[in-house]
């Protein structure tokens, strides 16, 4: 009988009927259509939509997944949503145009990069109020923040770098160099490494955070596509950091990664031009933004199968999954 | 003795050294870019295409605040020095003039003749030059030469791309109608070559005589406006006016007044190009707001492609950290090259042409129509070699 139950399980999976009652609600970021697809993870489908400003993008919920946030770049603000109401409740002063942004571990402090003026600007989230902005390179998106929120690194498209910031100081205390337009930063939970995908250059850059050095780099090559229509994106690793996942843009592919030997495993087929991922909080699933075919793509992390597909609002870009 | 000599050899040594580290810490990396161009006067049909005075060198002053962006990391300072040449200078005593200014990386804004003459001018400080304007085919064919990179698309790419879009619209019979310069036979050539390539058919040809007289003062609704229809009349059947008019002396008065109700594609209507100041694509809307906050205009493709020219040192100084333009050059040349250029996919350069893979936009000046390479147009190595003149097709031999 004990035996069994895995098993049933894992049909149960299978054939999408939800394994057990997590109750993980999705928030995807839809581009072109203003809103936000929210998605039952248990049923999955979308059950909400709701509108937001102009070209949404970056997307966090708060650490007590009261609020989520949402960059609606066009409207030059990050917007506030209750996620119960599905309400705006707030526009906080993100600076020009602003694209992805992440939270301070403590969720106290909000980072934003703005693409437009060269500069991050950082958030007091309590008062809502700007705390001050940091110089970086130029055209500024991908917000990685260390475990400890000691250190937070910003990467410039056109300048091709990783800026580590000293949150406390507000300054730069390191710049790497990596491949073209890079996009994403993201750190192991262990601190041990930054991983930084570059777009145009089609690679990952492995980064030893303390010494601030590119230790390994990975490239992607699939059978029938050329080179250029590789471009990594939106990075995920597991808690463990045993395995990482990397969303390949036009290539239509997530590439699993391990996280010890750096190589990649497998690639996953998803929708088209896959942008950004999200990880359930039990891990379980990894779930995809797939800008061109308007859906989400299911991920079973422990089969890297992908089971199912959910569609959302228009160019979906982004994605985050509540905590609870 | 013998051994105090060497400590004290050591010692003298290793200052030397710290002091060569902190000179080193302290003093950038200075990279020279020249930006060589000739005044010329470009009347156009349209007054809101009237070229702005500062065209072409406005992208390259972009490119470098861009680079020295990027430089205060790194401790590079890039310093762009404007040549502006008047009637009957000389272009290759403007080069020499460059040089021993300490200027060996040139960024050339002039036409086919006046860029060979720059060009083997410097070959002696092995200059290295980029084209930015000339998109005349023999620059990158039998004229083609080993110390210059083209930024600027070629004819034959600009007339691929289009070609490939009408194809793919099945709109395959063409009328191609041919100003009477040079320049506008060049491009009419590179469109017949591609209607070859690509199977379009050539229903009739017919060349616009320029008889000279002002662009604007008739303003299409005097007497353009019957000109046209009856220029435009009796032609077999067809889908579109291809239209070759590099001069800008006609082409913009047909869209809308041809006979026959056709759609106008090549030096007006739909036109291929590099860029245009409409291009959001691909975060392209980061480019076109920086370049209007900082130059109060619009951003044209002459603009994209000097851009493009003065990113390409950057890239280049930044991965090599060094200004020698051999070390440049081989770096750009080769495949670690991976320029971002908010065409939605890494731009590399033809080793045998040194011609900048790129793809082209197609733009009604209103929006982007559409970006070639088409889907289907396939290639063994690239798909963006499909646009222009691909390696077996060369008459190029690089020196």
């Amino acid at each position: 009988m004990s035996k069994q139950r895995p098993t049933l399980l894992a049909f149960a999976i299978a054939i999408g009927l939800g394994g057990p009652a997590s109750a993980f609600t999705a928030y995807v970021s839809n581009e072109k259509g203003n809103t936000i697809s929210v998605v039952d993870i248990d049923k999955m489908e979308t059950v909400r939509t709701i509108k937001v400003g102009q070209r949404p993008r970056g997307i966090e919920l708060t650490n007590d997944d009261n609020h989520c946030l949402v960059a609606v770049g066009d409207d030059d603000t990050v917007q506030v949503v209750d996620t119960k109401t599905g309400e705006v409740v707030a526009n906080l002063p993100s600076g020009p145009d602003p694209e992805l942004f992440t939270l301070s571990p403590d969720g106290r402090v909000l980072y934003v990069a703005n693409e437009n003026n060269n500069t991050v600007t950082i958030i007091d989230m309590e008062r809502r109020a700007a705390l001050g902005e940091v110089q970086v390179g130029v055209e500024p998106e991908g917000m990685g923040i260390s475990p400890d929120g000691k250190v937070l690194v910003n990467t410039s498209e056109t300048t091709n770098m990783a800026h580590f910031i000293d949150t406390r100081e507000r300054k730069i205390i390191a710049n790497v160099l990596v491949d073209s337009r890079p996009r994403f930063a993201v750190f192991k939970s262990d601190a041990s490494e930054l991983w930084v995908s570059s777009e145009i250059g089609g690679t990952v850059s492995i980064i030893d955070p303390v010494k601030h050095q590119v230790t390994k780099k990975i490239s992607f090559a699939i059978p029938g596509l050329r080179s250029e229509a590789i471009q990594p994106v939106g990075i995920n690793i597991t808690k463990d950091g045993k395995t990482g996942f990397v969303a390949l843009g036009p290539a239509n592919r997530v590439a699993v990664i391990d996280g010890t030997t750096h190589e990649v495993k497998k690639y996953l087929l998803v929708g088209q031009r896959v942008w950004h991922m999200a990880l359930t909080p039990d891990e379980k699933y990894l779930l995809t933004t797939n800008g061109l075919s308007n859906d989400v793509s299911v991920i079973d992390v422990a089969s890297l199968k992908v089971v199912k597909s959910i569609q959302v609002g228009e160019l979906p870009w982004g994605i985050t999954i509540t905590k609870r | 003795m013998n051994t105090l000599f060497v400590r004290l050899s050591a010692l003298v040594l290793a200052i030397l050294l710290e002091l060569a580290i902190a000179a080193q810490a302290q003093d950038p990396l200075d990279i020279k870019i020249g930006y060589l161009r000739r005044a010329q006067q470009q009347e156009t049909i349209s007054l809101v295409q009237m070229p702005p005075p500062d065209i072409g060198l406005a992208g390259a002053q972009m490119a470098v605040r861009d680079n020295n962006t990027t430089g205060r990391f790194l401790n590079q300072r890039y310093l762009l020095v404007d040549m502006h040449l008047k009637t009957g200078d000389d272009p290759a005593a403007a080069v020499r003039q460059l040089a021993s200014q300490g200027v060996f990386l040139i960024v050339a804004d002039l036409p086919a003749d006046e860029l060979l003459r720059a060009a083997d001018a410097g070959k002696a400080d092995r200059i290295l030059f980029f084209n930015v304007a000339s998109t005349d085919d023999r620059l990158r064919q039998k004229d083609c030469r080993g110390n210059i990179i083209h930024t600027a698309p070629s004819r034959a790419m600009l007339a691929d791309g289009l070609a490939q879009y009408l194809v793919w619209k099945k709109w395959v019979r063409w009328f191609l109608v041919v100003g009477s310069h040079e320049r506008d036979q060049l491009f009419a050539a590179a469109l017949t070559r591609a209607a070859t390539r690509f199977g379009a058919k050539i229903v009739q040809q017919r060349e616009f005589k320029d008889t000279g007289g002002a662009r604007r003062t008739d303003s299409g609704v005097a007497q353009i406006q019957q000109q046209m229809p009856v220029f435009t009349q009796e032609v077999p059947n067809y889908d579109v006016l291809v239209v070759a008019d590099e001069s800008e002396v006609f082409a913009n008065n047909l869209p809308y007044r041809t006979w026959d109700p056709r759609p106008v594609a090549g030096s007006a209507g739909l036109v291929p190009t590099s860029w245009d100041a409409s291009n959001d694509l691909w975060g392209g809307i980061q480019m076109q707001s920086r370049f209007t906050e900082q130059f109060k205009r619009l951003m044209t493709s002459l603009d994209m492609q000097a851009w493009t020219a003065g990113r390409m040192v950057g890239e280049a100084a930044s991965r090599q950290n060094s200004a020698d333009p051999k070390v440049l050059f081989e770096f750009l040349k080769g495949p670690q090259l991976a320029l971002g250029a908010f065409k939605g996919q890494k731009l590399t350069v033809r080793d045998w042409d040194l011609q900048l893979r790129q793809p082209i936009l197609l733009t009604d000046g209103r929006t982007i129509v559409s970006v070639s390479p088409q889907a289907g147009f396939l290639h063994q190595f690239s798909a963006l070699d499909t646009l222009g003149y691909d390696r077996p097709e060369t008459q190029c031999s690089l020196q």
